[in-house]
């Protein structure tokens, strides 16, 4: 007689009730569940062209949503538009117009490069001209790979039923520790040095990440407000590591870190072109993460936890451990962002060297609906919005706050499809309220 | 040692193991107090001003102490708390001496770091008034939201955009009481946002207040770079300045502490008794706490639960409409982009750490007011401790807080549950 315990469910056991309902959670989610037809478990969700038109819809909708809402503030917010609608009312409207074409095409432009540009310097063949019209996709590739390691991050909490928002805390401490292990180590080759560099930067958020998910497993604390109050912290801590001596570049009073050794650095994918090697790291974290969270048994304890914490629970899942670990694994990705954001793009670590990733990230969680590919496409969309807001600004004079509240926007109506489908008035086919993370404080 | 407690836990059981682990923590507490704090200060003195102001009606002499002598003192008073709650273990006022020990804990900082100078005692208790009115307001905010069973996390961006409207309306108008008009009205157009979002379109309510959160910083932010970089005129608004109250203001240590201030402070305690009696002595009160207990039940005899909440929502983001204007119209007197750092969420905190009650969450704001003046005070005073880790300290207090209330104090059952009529 073999003196183990029956295997469950989400350890390759027999089905049950409970990972029936799991199944059905996911679908409730509006995902397709991984469970391709036949039962057999794939990677990648299956390939149902219909069911993939049907999840784009109100994404779509809301970004085009978004984009004009958008277009009414960059005109409502100028006072020249004010003043020309009290003489000219139409007129104020056609410049209105015209300006809102202006920067959101700059920001296309910007983030995508122009097609004429493209057609004529191919038709060149210079090689220097090809360089430079694929610059813009470069850069929308290059703010893309923090952004797809963060929105990682946030959808493997969400799955977990962890509302993260701590990640872009998590990233500067991966910053601060790739940078270090970056520069402090020498003699190295790059083979080891690289590889320390980038594991240095997830550890960092990991560590940082492992205090609320420590603190919710352990008294209840939401992780809300503890992750809110460790970014706080955590912007401290940048500033304090950067007047330290032997942190801080020699010879200099400003806040900025020695540069990254060139054994630590991603190299570039294409010479003379921003975009690394990171982005590629990037691809495979998704893969990875897409294995963990739909193949591996604890991402299935993951997503049991987060569905039904009571019922995973019941089912032998040790909550308070699977909490911490979803939450070190979340912060470890949010390190990896801050880490190759340093060894790829920056090169050394200045206090405001993210521009809100973290936060983006959890646009792109929800607008990827927290699956690895969704979380990959929405955040090349939202690089090339990052990409794009900085030549706006300098062509339009519209700032790139802008681009906050677009995401903003598109988090809401993404969050709710109800509304999205009153606006454009489209048939409710079943609708299936979630709720996940507002469950009090944690009592 | 730890894992001796952890055996003791499972045999005496956790409460009394609780106990001693305090006990204990006290005893260490005291011996660093005695190394750290009273280590280098031998021979020095104190001096804590009680005066604030330049012609005091009551002038009082300056409170001087020997340094070194206090901190050791103040170290016996810890020590003999922890040796009481040892012997004692289980015993019911475990909270007052733990009270007991804070304070000391503080007093013996305070003497440490003004060893050799002088600290205005009455200025910093002043300070941690002021510097508590956005926590306080924050803290209103979501007891209100919270109370009728609606998580409002979304406080932080109705600062926000309190204070942007306020800093605008009161530049436009000249007159500051158009500025705090307009803070109100928009607070409670993003209440009313979180509402429909929260009530009708079952949006998960952390959600939609991260959704406003981040809304509220990039749109002031966006407004503030576009609008107010071109036209400062904008950006300029008239302040309330402190109105000392005639014969009260002049009372020594508690005039210039309670009684000379701006309207923000007195308003605060206005609504700390409204919101009481609103609360636990109305009709109205009793019908919101039905609603957040037990919203089904509340419907069966006849409260509209979804009009409840909707007003409690909206009231509440007026409530944080009118705390942001505080930092525009109060305190410094211009906008600047997400000049609120984090005072919604330490708000949030403050509500849990009342217990829900308004007069426990203004006890709490005066806890984060205190650390937040505390930072200033020691950053002005230069006592060789980086600005930067003073900064992190009321974000720290945050955190032990939530963690160590949570669970402990009861919040409205129906808490973030979405109401459905069956």
């Amino acid at each position: 007689m073999s003196d183990e315990r029956p295997k469950g469910p989400w350890e390759g056991g027999p089905d049950s009730t409970f990972a029936r309902e799991i199944a059905a959670g996911d679908e409730a989610l509006d995902r397709p569940h991984p469970t391709g037809p036949g039962g057999r478990r794939t990677i990648w969700p299956r390939i149902d062209l219909r069911a993939i038109g049907r999840g784009l819809v109100v994404p779509v909708l809301a970004i085009f949503t978004a984009l004009v809402i958008g277009a009414f503030i960059i005109v409502l917010s100028d006072p020249a538009f004010w003043q020309e609608l009290a003489t000219d009312p139409l007129g104020a409207i056609a410049t209105g117009i015209g300006n809102v074409f202006a920067a959101y095409g700059a920001l296309i432009t910007g983030s995508l490069g122009s097609p004429t540009e493209i057609v004529q310097a191919i038709g060149s063949g210079d090689s220097k001209a090809i360089t430079m019209a694929f610059q813009p996709i470069s850069e929308t590739l290059l703010s893309a790979t923090p952004l797809i390691f963060a929105g990682l991050a946030v959808a493997l909490g969400f799955r977990a039923g962890l509302f993260n928002i701590g990640v872009e805390g998590q990233l500067y401490l991966g910053a601060i520790f790739a940078v270090y292990a970056g520069f402090a180590i020498t003699g190295l080759p790059w083979f080891i040095h690289l590889p320390l560099a980038i594991l240095a930067g997830m550890l960092g958020g990991a560590i940082w990440a492992f205090v609320p998910g420590f603190l919710k497993a352990r008294t209840g604390a939401h992780e809300v407000i503890v992750t809110i109050m460790m970014n706080y912290i955590s912007y401290q801590v940048v500033m304090l590591v950067l007047k330290t001596p032997g942190f801080q570049r020699p010879g200099r009073d400003d806040p900025i870190s020695q540069n990254v050794l060139p054994s630590a650095t991603l190299p570039p994918l294409i010479p003379d072109l921003r975009v690394h090697v990171g982005f590629f790291l990037a691809l495979i974290a998704a893969a990875v993460v897409s294995w963990l969270l739909f193949r591996s048994t604890k991402g299935y304890e993951f997503r049991a936890v987060g569905l039904n914490p009571g019922a995973a629970k019941y089912a032998g899942m040790n909550i308070g451990r699977t909490t911490i670990l979803a939450m070190v694994a979340s912060g470890a990705l949010a390190g990896l962002a801050g880490g190759v954001e340093m060894l790829g793009t920056q090169g050394n670590l200045t206090p405001g060297f993210s521009p809100g990733y973290g936060f983006d990230a959890i646009a792109l969680a929800l607008l990827g609906g927290s699956r690895p590919l969704g979380v990959v496409a929405a955040a090349i969309l939202f690089g090339a919005l990052r990409a794009g807001s900085t030549p706006m600004q300098a062509a339009t004079g519209t700032p790139v706050d802008l681009v906050v509240v677009i995401q903003a926007l598109v988090i809401m109506f993404v969050a709710a499809p109800a509304l999205v489908r009153a606006i454009y008035r489209i048939k409710v086919g079943r609708t299936t309220g979630t709720e996940v993370f507002s469950k009090g404080w944690g009592a | 040692m730890t894992a001796a407690a952890a055996t003791a836990a499972t045999t005496a059981g956790r409460v009394v193991t609780r106990e001693r682990v305090l006990g204990v923590g006290y005893i260490v507490i005291a011996i660093l107090m005695v190394v750290f704090l009273g280590g280098g200060i031998a021979g020095e003195e104190s001096k804590f001003g009680l005066n604030v102001g330049p012609r005091p009606v009551i002038p009082l002499p300056d409170l001087v102490v020997p340094a070194q002598l206090t901190v050791y003192l103040l170290a016996g008073i810890c020590a003999f708390a922890g040796v009481v709650q040892l012997l004692r273990a289980g015993v019911r006022w475990w909270a007052v001496l733990l009270g007991i020990v804070a304070v000391c804990l503080v007093a013996a900082f305070l003497t440490w770091a003004a060893a050799g100078r002088s600290m205005s005692l009455v200025g910093l208790m002043s300070q941690t008034l002021q510097r508590s009115v956005p926590i306080a307001f924050g803290a209103f905010s979501g007891l209100l939201c919270e109370r009728s069973g609606v998580v409002n996390i979304a406080i932080e961006g109705m600062l926000l955009c309190g204070a942007f409207a306020a800093a605008v309306a009161a530049s436009i108008a000249g007159n500051v009481w158009v500025g705090i008009a307009a803070a109100i009205v928009v607070g409670g157009f993003l209440g009313l946002l979180l509402a429909v979002l929260a009530i009708r379109y079952f949006v998960d309510q952390i959600i939609a207040g991260t959704v406003i959160n981040i809304g509220a910083a990039g749109l002031t932010a966006f407004l503030s770079s576009k609008v107010l970089v071109a036209l400062p005129d904008l950006n300029n608004p008239p302040r309330f300045l402190p109105d000392k109250i005639p014969g009260l203001g002049d009372i020594p240590i508690v005039g210039p502490i309670l009684f000379t201030n701006s309207l923000f402070v007195y308003a605060m305690f206005v609504l700390i008794l409204v919101i009481h009696l609103a609360l636990f002595y109305t009709r109205y009160g009793l019908r919101v706490r039905a609603v957040g207990e037990h919203p089904i039940a509340a419907e069966t005899v006849g409260i509209d639960v979804v009009r409840t909440r909707y007003i409690n929502v909206v009231l509440g983001g007026m409530m944080a409409g009118f705390g942001g204007a505080y930092f525009t119209l109060g305190s410094t007197g211009s906008f600047d982009k997400g000049m609120t750092a984090g005072k919604g969420f330490i708000g949030l905190a403050a509500m849990i750490f009342g217990g829900w009650t308004p007069i426990g969450a203004f006890f709490a704001s005066l806890i984060f007011g205190f650390a937040d003046a505390l930072q200033n005070r020691l950053s002005i005073l230069n006592v060789g401790i980086p600005s930067e880790v003073l900064l992190m300290v009321p974000y720290i207090v945050t955190i032990a807080v939530v963690a160590g209330l949570v669970g402990r104090v009861r919040m409205p059952a129906a808490d973030g549950k979405p109401f459905r009529r069956e």
